[in-house]
C-alpha cells in the first residue's frame, strides 16, 4: 500500500476509511488488527462491576476470594510495604510508568484486547499484580504515601481508581476520559466515536487464469456502502482504466491483473468522493439522481446535500491489436 | 482572514473537494494507468493546458523518466484534448514532473488528478 500509492496528498486524505468484517481490521495506514467484537461483552468496563456479567479477572481483584492472583498480589503488597518509604520515590515513577503503559489510548487498548484469550488473561494477572498493590497502597497506606493523589488504574480491568469498592474521589479528566472511551466502545458506528473509521468487508480478490480478476464480494460491499453495483463498478472501471463483466454470481471479472490491496486503494477513493458526508463524515448517506443529470448525496446523519461527478471514463488507451490495426 | 476574501468569495458555488475551490472538470489534469499485456502499464495524461509545448514536454520527460512516449491528437482521442501517454507507470514521476517549480512546470497541485490503484 505504502509504495504504489499514487501521490502522499491522496493518502492523507483516506486516513478515515478503514476495512474490516466482524473480526479482521485493516487500518487506513495499512496496519492489520482484529477487532474483538464479541469480547467486549464480557471485557466491561469499571461502570458495569456490579453487574453479574463482571469478568473472572475483575471479580478476582474486588471479591476477597482466594485466587491466585490475590495471594500473588499480597505477597507483592507486603514486599511493598517493606520497603514502601526508603524506595517511595522509586514507587511513584513506577506507578508513572505503570499508568503509562496503560492508561494509553483506546486504539492501543483494543489491541490488547486483541491478543489471545490465555495471553491476554495472563497479561491482566500481571497487570493487576502490580496495579493491585498499587491500589492497595493508594488505599490502605494512603497517609504515607505521596502518590495518594495519582488517578491510576485501568478502568477495563476495575484496579486503582476504578476499583469498586474504592472511596476516593475521582478527578474530572479521568472520568472525561472514560465516558468517550465507553461512548467509543458502545456505538462502534457512531460517526464521531475515537477512531473515525468506516468499516466494510475487505474486497476479495481472485485471479481467473492469467488476465483477469475477479472482485467476489462487490454484492455485499455495495450493499453495505448503500450503492448499485454497476456504479461501483463503473468507478473502478474507469480508475483502473479497464473493463470488465459480471459473472453469474454477481461477482465482478475485471481485465488485467489486480491485487487486493489496488482494489482497496480504489474502492477508498470511491468512499471519500462517493459515500462518505463531506459535512460530518458519516458514511449513511444515499447517492440520488437529482434534477439536471446531476447526482446528489444524501446524508442520513446530519441532511446535508452535495452533488457529486458523474463517473467520467476520460481518456482511454487503446491498447492491444485494435490498436495496430487502427494505425496501420 | 481579510474581508476582501470574503467577497471573492462565492457562497452559492460548489464547493469542491476540500479546498473549496470552484473549478470545472475540464481544468484537471488527470493522470491515469492502463494495464496492458503481463506487467506492462501506460500512463496517460489528460488535461495539460494548451499554453504549454506538448511535444517539449514530451520530450523532456521521455528523457528524465527513460521512457518512450506519444502524444495523442485530439482527434484520436476523440475530443479529450491532447493527450501524453507514456509507457510504464510514470504517474508519480509525471506529478511532480508537472508541480515542480524549478525543473517542471509549477503546476498547482490541486489542479493534478491521480487516478488508479
Ligand atoms: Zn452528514
Amino acid at each position: 500500500m505504502s509504495s504504489e500509492e499514487p501521490s502522499a496528498q491522496r493518502r492523507t486524505s483516506r486516513k478515515s476509511v478503514a476495512f474490516t468484517d466482524e473480526k479482521l481490521v485493516v487500518d487506513a495506514d495499512g496496519t492489520v488488527t482484529i477487532m474483538a467484537s464479541e469480547d467486549d461483552q464480557h471485557k466491561d468496563t469499571a461502570m458495569s462491576h456490579t453487574s453479574p456479567t463482571t469478568a473472572p479477572v475483575t471479580e478476582s481483584a474486588d471479591a476477597d476470594g482466594l485466587d491466585l492472583s490475590l495471594l500473588k498480589k499480597k505477597k507483592k503488597k507486603a514486599k511493598k510495604e517493606e520497603d514502601a518509604d526508603a524506595a517511595d520515590d522509586d514507587a511513584a515513577a513506577a506507578a508513572d510508568g505503570e499508568e503509562g503503559a496503560i492508561d494509553l489510548s483506546m486504539k492501543k487498548k483494543k489491541k490488547k484486547k486483541a491478543v489471545k484469550e490465555e495471553d491476554d488473561f495472563a497479561k491482566k494477572l500481571e497487570a493487576l499484580k502490580l496495579e493491585g498493590k498499587e491500589g492497595d497502597e493508594v488505599a490502605t497506606a494512603a497517609a504515607a504515601a505521596p502518590v495518594e493523589d495519582e488517578q491510576s488504574g485501568d478502568m477495563d480491568k476495575g484496579t486503582g481508581i476504578w476499583q469498586h469498592d474504592e472511596t476516593k474521589g475521582i478527578t474530572y479528566d479521568p472520568l472525561l476520559s472514560r465516558f468517550f472511551a465507553l461512548l467509543a466502545q458502545k456505538n462502534p458506528d457512531h460517526a464521531s466515536s475515537g477512531t473515525r473509521s468506516y468499516k466494510i468487508p475487505p474486497p476479495q480478490c481472485l485471479r481467473e487464469g492469467n488476465k483477469k480478476t475477479i472482485f467476489a464480494n462487490i454484492a455485499e460491499i455495495c450493499k453495505r456502502m448503500k450503492r448499485t453495483d454497476e456504479h461501483v463498478t463503473s468507478y473502478l472501471f474507469a480508475e483502473l482504466g479497464t473493463s470488465g463483466s459480471v459473472d453469474g454470481a454477481r461477482r465482478l471479472v475485471i481485465k488485467g491483473r489486480f491485487q487486493q490491496k489496488q482494489i482497496e486503494n480504489v474502492l477508498r477513493t470511491y468512499i471519500i468522493e462517493y459515500v462518505t458526508c463531506k459535512t460530518c463524515r458519516s458514511p449513511n448517506t444515499e447517492l440520488s439522481k437529482g434534477e439536471n443529470r446531476l447526482y446528489f448525496i444524501t446524508c442520513n446523519s446530519c441532511g446535508s446535500r452535495r452533488s457529486v461527478q458523474a463517473i467520467k471514463t476520460g481518456f482511454s488507451a487503446q491498447v492491444g491489436k485494435r490498436r495496430k490495426m487502427q494505425q496501420g | 482572514m481579510s474581508i476582501e476574501n470574503l467577497k471573492t468569495y462565492d457562497p452559492f458555488a460548489e464547493a469542491d473537494d476540500d479546498s473549496g475551490q470552484t473549478k470545472q472538470t475540464q481544468e484537471y489534469i488527470h493522470i491515469r494507468i492502463q494495464q496492458r499485456n503481463g506487467r506492462k502499464t501506460l500512463t496517460t495524461v489528460q488535461g495539460i493546458p494548451s499554453k504549454f509545448d506538448h511535444k517539449k514536454i514530451l520530450k523532456v520527460v521521455k528523457k528524465e523518466f527513460a521512457c518512450n512516449g506519444t502524444i495523442i491528437s485530439d482527434t484520436e482521442s476523440k475530443g479529450m484534448g491532447e493527450v501524453i501517454q507514456l509507457q510504464g507507470d510514470q504517474r508519480l514521476k509525471i506529478k511532480e514532473f508537472l508541480t515542480n517549480k524549478d525543473a517542471g512546470l509549477g503546476l498547482d497541485e490541486k489542479t493534478i488528478k491521480v487516478h488508479g490503484f
